[in-house]
């Protein structure tokens, strides 16, 4: 304990070097661009910019890419509240009550309250991560392949049986993440699969082109359909108003509180942070005395699901540094940068690499400081960038994803295959399967696989290695219960039924 | 801003048909999945399960659930619901098709002539700009993308006859 808060202070100097600090307010920066134009998400943003790093020291590029997340999540709550346009899923519930109170003229208060609250549930998550990474990761340093091989199973369970897509959806997106992961060399037997001959494929699909391809161009896809007016409201906001918000904020401290509950749970389960900001909004809704008002532009409205988006948000790196599961898919790019840069991520990484991993956890700290001033001043500034035409926009983005697709390899085969995910992106979106589960799968299918045959190798072949001793059995039993969760809620109910009738 | 339909009337294809066909190419990459994982072998090697043991078992599961979703793509959609109205997916189209020449024209004519093309196409086209608009960023957006990637970040892009002809 006594040594991480000194790896946190060392942490804090690696971070308040000039260099790191200018690249923390370009993050940022860029984050909120990225977070308020359309189809450039926190994912696929960073999953551009990503290239851009390969040369700076890896502690530097996770201090920038970071910021950029912190960034995005900020930036989402500004087109919701002035534009009626969650720029990120997670800033829908944010559009309920924020868009009402900007349309009564009330646009400061909303955002003051937005960004504030986004930063208490970012800072409790950091919190929580600063106390609970190191314990996670020396627990998970005593990890075989079975263990390990339970943990992804407990994670890709919990996106089946949480997600509000039809399960089998679910199952049939992330499966082919998996199969898609699995193209090119094996890595136990140095084996070629599944390329058919094709001299492109063998390197396989990297994670980074689907990225960028679903999220970003599948995303201009969805934005050209729905057609563009974006008649949005005009703000400034004066210190006055800041000040009179901040004055208000804590007398909602229980329904703060509250989401960053459930913000840093949604969070560590790789449920993530759209469900988060409305199981939030919902709970605040029942709860509140002031309920019934709910959606016509109540303050408290903005804060439940801004407090537990970002909660969620920011404890999604806590399995994604301690354990090497990301909780995001914008966690998961971060995880393929710990590669690219030449880190493993997992346990090892806070033995190993103590000036990345506290550098890292002292950036979230200050980042968020540096972000929730930069938004608050900025705020028409950045509102002006949503009010330049799309036809002029949008073009931009393309050649932006385009650039970034080329980048990851220096390979134009991978622009070609950028535009395939972009349509496959935009038609499964559409038809409602879910696209994190599918990244994420592409991200960790041959780790997932390296643990499975190697736990088969050791117990040759019998599955009963994954009941084998109380750990791993407890994990994977945990991972069944989220698996089959809605059936398990749906019997209960059930059962309930007769009794209170 | 793009003024073409939004008043076409909510003919379209109908949803229930995108459904279908997103399940049957789903499973057609499982049985291809499945195909490819045969000819590399799914039963137990000399290092444990052999390379296609993985593959082979997610096709399956992709199968499966394709099944599944068809089922429920059958009961839940009449037919009569629209997928997107015949204007909308033009509007779609209209990104999709210039976006399909830009990438493949890309390795011939390097990223940054085929980047400022795409962007005077779309301004004129779309957005319908005047000229000296469409040019001034045309020109701009891929000249600032040079100097950031080739000179700042000394990160280089496919360059075409134009970059050639000027000695870059």
């Amino acid at each position: 304990m006594i040594e991480d808060t000194g790896n946190l202070f060392h942490g804090f100097s690696v971070v308040l070097q000039p260099y790191n600090i200018m690249l923390m307010v370009l993050g940022i920066v860029l984050g909120v661009i990225i977070g308020v134009l359309p189809g450039l998400g926190g994912a696929n943003g960073i999953a551009i910019l990503l290239p851009l790093t390969f040369s700076m020291s890896p502690t530097s590029a996770i201090i920038m890419l970071s910021c950029i997340y912190w960034g995005a999540l900020f930036g989402g709550a500004i087109t919701s509240v002035l534009f009626n346009i969650p720029g990120e899923p997670w800033s829908v519930a944010t559009t309920f009550d924020g868009y009402p109170m900007a349309q009564q003229g009330k646009a400061g208060e909303a955002l003051t309250a937005a960004f504030t609250s986004s930063f208490a549930g970012a800072l409790f998550a950091v919190i929580m991560i600063t106390l609970l990474a190191p314990l996670v990761a020396s627990f998970a340093l005593e990890f075989g392949p079975p263990e390990i091989f339970s943990v992804y199973f407990l994670a890709f369970c919990s996106f089946v049986g949480l997600s509000k897509e039809p399960p089998f959806k679910t199952i049939a997106a992330m499966m082919i993440g998996f199969g898609l992961g699995a193209v090119g060399l094996d890595q136990m037997t140095g084996q070629l699969r599944l390329t058919f001959g094709f001299s492109e494929l063998l390197s396989g699909f990297d994670f980074l082109i689907a990225v960028i391809g679903l999220f970003g161009i599948g995303e201009i896809l969805l934005t050209m359909e729905e057609g563009l007016n974006f008649r949005g409201n005009s703000a400034r906001i004066d210190p006055k108003v800041v000040w009179q918000t901040w004055k208000e904020l804590p007398t909602y401290w229980a329904t703060s509180l509250r989401s960053c509950l459930i913000g840093c749970w949604m969070g560590i389960s790789p449920a993530g942070a759209t469900p988060a900001s409305f199981m939030s909004y919902g709970i605040a809704k029942r709860v509140s005395r002031r309920g019934k008002f709910f959606g016509k532009g109540e303050i408290e409205g903005v804060v439940a699901p801004e407090t537990a988006a970002h909660a969620a948000g920011t404890s999604a790196l806590l399995p994604m540094l301690s354990l090497g599961v990301p909780g995001s898919p914008t966690a998961a790019v971060l995880l393929g940068g710990l590669l690219i840069w030449g880190l493993q991520p997992g346990p090892l990484l806070f033995v190993e690499q103590k000036d990345f991993v506290w550098g890292l956890i002292a950036s979230m700290y200050l980042g968020n400081v540096v972000g929730l001033l930069i938004v608050l001043t900025c705020v028409p500034l950045f509102a002006a960038i949503l009010r330049v035409p799309f036809s002029i926009i949008g073009p931009i983005i393309l050649v932006m994803c385009a650039i970034g697709a080329y980048t990851v390899h220096n390979n134009s085969f991978d622009v070609v295959m950028m535009l395939v995910f972009g349509v496959a992106g935009y038609l499964l979106k559409k038809t409602n399967y879910p696209m994190a589960p599918m990244v994420l799968a592409i991200v960790l299918g041959d780790k997932a696989e390296e643990a499975f045959r190697q736990s088969l190798l050791a117990s040759q072949g019998g599955l009963a290695v994954f009941f084998s001793n109380k750990l791993v059995g407890t994990i994977m039993m945990l991972g069944l219960v989220v698996l089959f969760w809605p059936l398990i809620q749906g019997l209960w109910s059930r059962v309930r039924q007769p009794a209170t009738a | 801003m793009s003024e073409s339909s939004h008043s076409s009337g909510g003919a379209g294809p109908s949803h229930r048909s995108v459904e279908i066909g997103v399940v049957l190419f789903m499973a057609l990459l499982a049985a291809i999945g499945i195909v490819g994982s045969l000819r590399v072998g799914i039963d137990w090697g000399a290092e444990g399960p052999k390379a296609g043991f993985f593959p082979f078992y997610i096709s399956l599961i992709v199968l499966m659930s394709c099944v599944v979703n068809l089922v429920g793509v059958l009961r839940e959609f009449t037919g009569r619901e629209v997928f997107a109205e015949w204007g909308q997916i033009r509007q779609v189209l209209s990104v999709v098709i210039p976006t399909t020449i830009y990438v493949f024209a890309v390795p011939i004519l390097g990223m940054y002539v085929s980047s400022g093309l795409l962007i005077a196409v779309f301004m004129k086209w779309i957005g319908r700009y005047s000229w000296p608009i469409v040019l001034a960023l045309s020109i701009g957006v891929p000249l600032a993308t040079f100097l950031m990637f080739e000179r700042w970040f000394l990160v280089p892009l496919p360059k075409g006859p134009l970059e050639d002809w000027l000695g870059l």
